[in-house]
């Protein structure tokens, strides 16, 4: 099988059950070599389930695993050439710095000189050599992130596996170690597979995502297509913000779909498999691809009147309301304010999107 | 032990799972051996009957429990009424044991409280204040009290010394000596349970209680102590069971008159005289008893965590 | 500060009571601790400071008894309180890291076994269990007593303290490479070193200081400390034994000091 030897892993039919619970319903994914792959989803939707099942921590109750063509998932989690930064980091409290980064080499059979000196290269890596004789106690979180990194990385696995690593650290560590994560992934060449319930962190860093839910992979995609092309309610909500509308459609034309809104609106979109005429379906439109103007701009215009607007920073958040229809929420950048629109509560105005920027979802 | 007891079961992790078979495999051994088939033994051989040198014979006989419970008149061939000779130094045990309990508790509860709500930092201080006394040797504590309250000791000196009294108030040999012997013995296993209840005891029930027009007296009865009843439960069994099969304190504060089971038991095998048998039988049913008071307060502790 | 201020959780009294308590438990071991050091051969008049009975222990006329109970008592201690806390240290990895099993519960009744049946019972059943399978009396009995009586005291610290221990430090250690084996003994062992000492010095004591079960299983003319205390104040309180209790006395306070800040050092942190 020539292409499973070019993914770096390959899950076939996975399923994880404890007792009666089933935490992972028939997952098959593959991940394919030098990716930086997410797995992401809400807490106990399976994914970190899963990335333990590939560490060697979990049980496969039924399918297969496979690392380059090897199958794995009998293997115990030391004869496993991937290697895992823990959430809590996990970094060994009775040793040091330089020790805890030399261990995997150390089991690996170096001896320890060789050990402490690729654990010195390594720790060179992450600007912290001046911290080698330290334990892990006296550095910061950041620091103990960036050790557990060197740590996991200094083997050379085949794959990273990285469980929620940056939920520790507060906004501006996290944003900043988002990005020193990715070169390092881009520098090393090693596939990376990321577990996090952020999805603001799954966008910006990964080349795919898989979100999962409830133990079902929702969707698999790149973060352009999660975002823009939700495939489902639970992808399009999960996933940003966005105005959930209760649709039916009314007829499909050449690939549109006439769709409507209630109270006498309606809205054109592209169609989608699965969603056929006479269907009630739910509709998503992302707030910062409306915008609002006091006559009808676009084909896509609809009719309303402002109920509230709330300021928060970077953007001005509007409630609309649709006569006899739904509310919508359109959100303007500040930046934007020269070219966008502002209303008062209550005056009347439109509502407009591009074509194609609502989406319908197929359940 | 209580505190043991809870987390004992709680969740654990499986990562040699594999291998705890062979783990548990040395205290299976140890335990099984020197400490559940001696227990097994002893119930064997109170059905023996008994060598007059010490030991047994191995027939089956029922003596032994025939003695504790039936008088049988001087020549032992009347029909069984009712013996009370041992039932009465069970009951005086039980007794003992009993004022013992309450008198930890007078004193154990206030300490537990007043500790437990020091600042934060204190507590492990005043925790291990109190824990001190019971690393050192029970016999030399229990020798120390004989010593402090004898009629030519030092308490009596200073309280004749300081014209409180004319003449040495008698203590050793008095059931109260060995309450106070029994107190001293146990009552870190008093305090160090209700301490652990009280700490985790939300006061902020207090303030809502006293918010709402309740006394400090009435917020303490009616909101603390029914949420720190497991722990005082705890306290009073941890004290009470080691009390009543004690031998030190009864045999070097109480004297020949207030003779309590330790010593009927220990008589049993003392040299020549005893009858290993009636030993036997008089330690099975104090363990029957205690097991019967630990069985009940497990069940009460599981059934106040489910209610938690 | 005019007003008293309104402390909803103190109680008047409860301060006082305390420190009777205190006094309670402290009143007697002083006493002891200051008569050891008195001059006077009586034990009933103070007659000024000296080292005369701490020498008497060790050259008196009774020095060679209580230095062969002594040596007896160490050695006992020291042995019971090593096998007893390796036994407790596999056990407690079975309990706190084997998963949830059937015989997990009965294990853990086997376990407190000790700390349920009151002391002179197991002392009887001890005997008889000796006296049945023909095994002499001695310091070998004593041993076999004290390793078993003493696997729950090293248990409880050391279980404690491994539930403490989050399983992510042996799977890290699995992740690199190490065998379950390395990850015990490399990675796991050091981090309960805190709950091992505090084990091992819990079951040393507890050794050092038994008497009851000692008393029956010793066979004659054997001795440890407590049972030589006991039989030598049972003719009455002598000077030296008040010397004798002082220095246990001491190194029980030696011992739950380290225990106190063993406990307090937090290697996980």
């Amino acid at each position: 099988m020539s292409n499973t030897t070019s993914n770096a892993i390959e899950v076939r039919d996975a399923v994880k059950r404890y007792g009666d619970f089933t935490a992972l319903k028939r997952i098959s994914l593959s991940i394919k070599d030098n990716e930086f792959f997410t797995l992401l989803g809400p807490s106990g939707c399976g994914k970190t389930t899963l990335l333990r099942m590939i560490a060697g921590f979990e049980d496969v109750t039924e399918g297969a695993i496979f690392l380059y063509g090897d199958e794995i998932e009998n293997l115990p989690p030391h004869q496993r050439p991937v290697n895992t930064v823990f959430q809590n980091y996990a970094l060994f409290p009775h040793m040091t710095i330089l020790d805890n980064v030399a261990f995997g080499l150390e089991m690996r059979g170096k001896s320890k000189d060789q050990a402490r000196s690729r654990a010195g290269e390594m720790l060179e890596l992450v600007q912290l050599s001046q911290f080698a004789a330290r334990k892990p106690s006296q550095l910061s979180g950041g620091q103990q992130q960036r050790v557990a990194l060197a740590r996991a990385l200094a083997p050379q696995p085949k794959v990273l596996l990285l469980d929620e690593p940056l939920s520790a650290l507060d906004l501006k560590l996290r944003k900043a170690m988002q990005l020193e994560l990715k070169h390092l992934q881009r520098e090393t060449g090693i596939t990376f597979i990321f577990v996090t319930h952020d999805q603001e962190e799954a966008l910006t860093m990964s080349d795919r995502i898989a979100v999962m839910s409830a133990g079902e992979m929702q969707q698999l995609g790149g973060p352009k297509d999660i975002y823009e092309k939700p495939r489902n309610m639970f992808v399009a909500d999960f996933i940003g913000e966005t105005n959930l509308l209760e649709v039916s459609v009314d007829g499909i034309n050449n690939g549109r779909a006439v769709c409507h809104l209630g109270g006498g609106h309606e809205l054109t979109c592209d169609a989608v498999d699965g969603v056929g005429v006479g269907s009630h379906v739910h509709m998503s439109v992302r707030p910062e691809r409306l915008y609002m103007s006091d006559k009808p701009v676009e084909t896509e215009s609809l009719k309303g009147r402002i109920k509230e607007n709330i300021f928060v920073g970077t953007d001005i958040t509007t409630i609309v309301d649709l006569e006899d229809g739904p509310e919508f929420v359109v959100r303007t950048s500040n930046s934007d304010r020269g070219n966008k629109r502002i209303f008062e509560p209550g005056a009347e105005m439109y509502v407009n999107m591009e074509l194609g920027a609502a989406r319908l979802l197929v359940d | 032990m209580a505190a043991g007891a809870a987390s004992g079961g709680s969740a654990t992790t499986d990562t040699y799972k594999e291998s705890r078979f062979w783990l548990l495999l040395p205290a299976w051994v140890v335990l099984g051996i020197f400490v559940l088939a001696p227990v097994m033994m002893m119930l064997i051989y109170s059905f023996l009957t008994k060598e007059f040198r010490g030991g047994v014979i191995w027939e089956l006989s029922f003596a032994a429990y025939d003695q504790f419970f039936c008088d049988r008149g001087l020549f032992g061939d009347e029909p069984c009424t009712i013996e009370w000779t041992y039932i009465q130094i069970f009951w005086r045990s039980i007794w003992q044991a009993g004022a013992a309990t309450l008198l930890s508790l007078a004193i154990g509860f206030p300490t537990a409280y007043f500790i437990a709500t020091r600042p934060e930092s204190q507590r492990p201080l005043w925790v291990f204040l109190i824990t001190i006394p019971y690393w050192v040797n029970l016999l030399i504590r229990t020798v120390s009290m004989k010593f402090l309250l004898r009629d030519q000791g030092p308490l009596n000196d200073a309280l004749i010394g300081i014209g409180l009294l004319d003449s040495p108030l008698h203590i050793v040999n008095t059931n109260f000596a060995v309450q106070l012997g029994l107190f001293y013995s146990y009552l870190p296993f008093m305090v160090l349970p209700i301490y652990a209840a009280v700490e985790r005891y939300n006061f902020a029930l207090s303030e809502a209680a006293a918010d709402l027009y309740a006394t400090k007296w009435t917020t303490l009865r009616r909101i603390l102590l029914p949420a720190v009843k497991p722990g005082v439960i705890a306290g009073c069994i941890l004290v009470f069971v080691p009390s009543m099969g004690s031998f030190l304190a009864p045999d070097l504060l109480g004297g020949a008159k207030n003779f309590m089971i330790g010593s009927l038991i220990e008589e049993q095998f003392k040299g020549n005289a005893g009858n290993w048998p009636f030993g036997a039988a008089a330690s099975m049913i104090l363990l029957t008893m205690v097991l019967i008071i630990l069985l009940i307060f497990a069940r009460q502790q599981a059934k106040a965590e489910k209610e938690a | 500060m005019a007003t008293a201020k309104y402390d909803i959780k103190s109680y008047s009294g409860f301060r006082a009571i305390t420190l009777l308590c205190l006094v309670v438990l402290y009143a007697p071991l002083v006493i002891v601790t200051i008569y050891s050091f008195n001059s006077s051969a009586s034990i009933t008049t103070w007659e000024g400071i000296s080292l005369k009975w701490y020498a008497d222990v060790f050259t008196g006329p009774e020095s060679e008894k209580f230095k062969l109970a002594a040596r007896n008592s160490f050695v006992i201690a020291i042995t019971a309180a090593t096998v007893s806390t390796s036994i407790a240290v596999f056990a407690a990895t079975a309990m706190v890291r084997g998963g949830k099993f059937k015989l997990r519960t009965v294990s853990f009744g086997l376990i407190s076994l000790p700390l349920m049946v009151p002391e002179i019972v197991t002392a009887v059943a001890t005997l008889i269990f000796f006296n049945s399978i023909g095994f002499d009396r001695g310091i070998m009995t004593i041993l076999i007593a004290h390793i078993a009586f003493c696997i729950p005291f090293a248990y409880l610290p050391i279980s404690a303290r491994m539930q403490g221990i989050e399983d992510s430090y042996e799977q890290a250690a699995m992740d690199l490479y190490a065998t379950k084996r390395q990850a015990f003994t490399k990675i796991l062992l050091p981090l309960m070193m805190p709950g091992i000492i505090s084990g091992f010095l819990l079951a040393f004591i507890v050794s050092l200081d038994d008497f009851i079960i000692t008393n029956f299983v010793k066979g004659a003319g054997v001795e440890t400390l407590p049972t030589a205390i006991f039989g030598a104040v049972k003719q009455g309180i002598k000077p030296n034994i008040m010397a004798i209790s002082t220095m246990l006395l001491g190194i029980s306070v030696i011992m739950v000091t380290i225990s106190y800040f063993v406990s307090k050092t937090d290697n996980t942190k």
